[in-house]
């Protein structure tokens, strides 16, 4: 499964990525088009923008995936057990009921 | 963002706020333009000028409207209504408003215009107070913007007068 998911730090690069290119590509659309007295061309430029932002941030690119994450090999997990108090508390209280 | 769906839809909404915004930034830049039209309306001939059987007095004229209009569009003008509506006072209105002529001016390069012609709409008062009275000319427009905030103003242009006499 990790090979397909984004790591922690592409998604965060992912959202940063759209989040800057958005407002960029709004900025130009805007004062490109407000100069050119042109609404037509503010409209063109930023949903150029918006289909080139698309094209980068939400598809899984391998460069959004250099820092996996590294879990430790099972056989080392068996070795250090998690304690688990459930048991104990359900012991305790079979005595009680009889 | 762990998902193609989930960056989808962020960076859809994140677009579409960014959108409004942008609009709403085009809308406000309206307000750097400070308009200057002009218009100027000559009142040719009286083709007729009668009291319908029942009482109210109507008359047909003959205009000459020429206008530069073109100072009102900017980049998010999407057209401008024009009217020409004749004003006048009488003892039972304070204001009368009547629609003479009409038209929808798509763009910039057909702002400045100039038209002969006879009222498009009928010019009736209630009533029979036409003879002799001095009226206004009065050309109002309502800017409509591609988004956000619609403008209206008009250019009053008094000191017109119709005949004593029906003819």
């Amino acid at each position: 499964m990790a090979q397909y998911r984004m790591d922690w730090q592409g998604q965060k690069l992912a959202e940063q990525l759209m989040q800057i290119m958005l407002l960029a590509f709004a900025v130009i659309a805007f004062v490109s088009g407000y100069v050119m007295a042109s609404f037509k061309m503010m409209v063109l430029i930023y949903a150029v923008g918006v289909v080139l932002t698309t094209l980068l941030t939400v598809p899984n690119w391998p460069f959004y995936n250099r820092h996996a994450l590294i879990w430790l090999d099972p056989s080392e997990a068996e070795k250090h057990p998690k304690p688990q108090p459930s048991a104990n508390v359900t012991q305790k209280k079979k005595p009680v009921k009889k | 963002m762990h998902s193609f769906g989930y960056r989808a839809n962020a960076l859809l909404t994140f677009a579409v706020t960014i959108l409004a915004l942008m609009c709403a930034m085009a809308s406000l830049s309206d307000n750097f333009n400070s308009p200057t039209p002009s218009a100027l309306v000559q009142v040719l001939n009286i083709n007729w000028f009668q009291k319908q059987p029942n009482g109210n007095d109507e008359v047909s004229m003959t205009l000459n409207i020429s206008a530069d209009l073109q100072s009102l569009f900017t980049w998010n003008t999407k057209q401008v209504f024009v009217f020409l509506a004749a004003e006048y006072e009488t003892p039972k209105n304070s204001l009368n408003q009547i629609s003479l002529w009409d038209g929808i001016i798509p763009s910039k390069e057909h702002a400045k215009f100039w038209i002969h012609t006879s009222n498009k709409y009928r010019f009736i008062d209630q009533g029979s107070n036409l003879r002799g009275k001095e009226y206004n000319l009065t050309m109002h427009w309502h800017v409509m913007p591609k988004t956000g905030k619609m403008f209206a103003d008009k250019i009053v242009m008094p000191g017109y007068r119709l005949p004593v006499e029906y003819r």
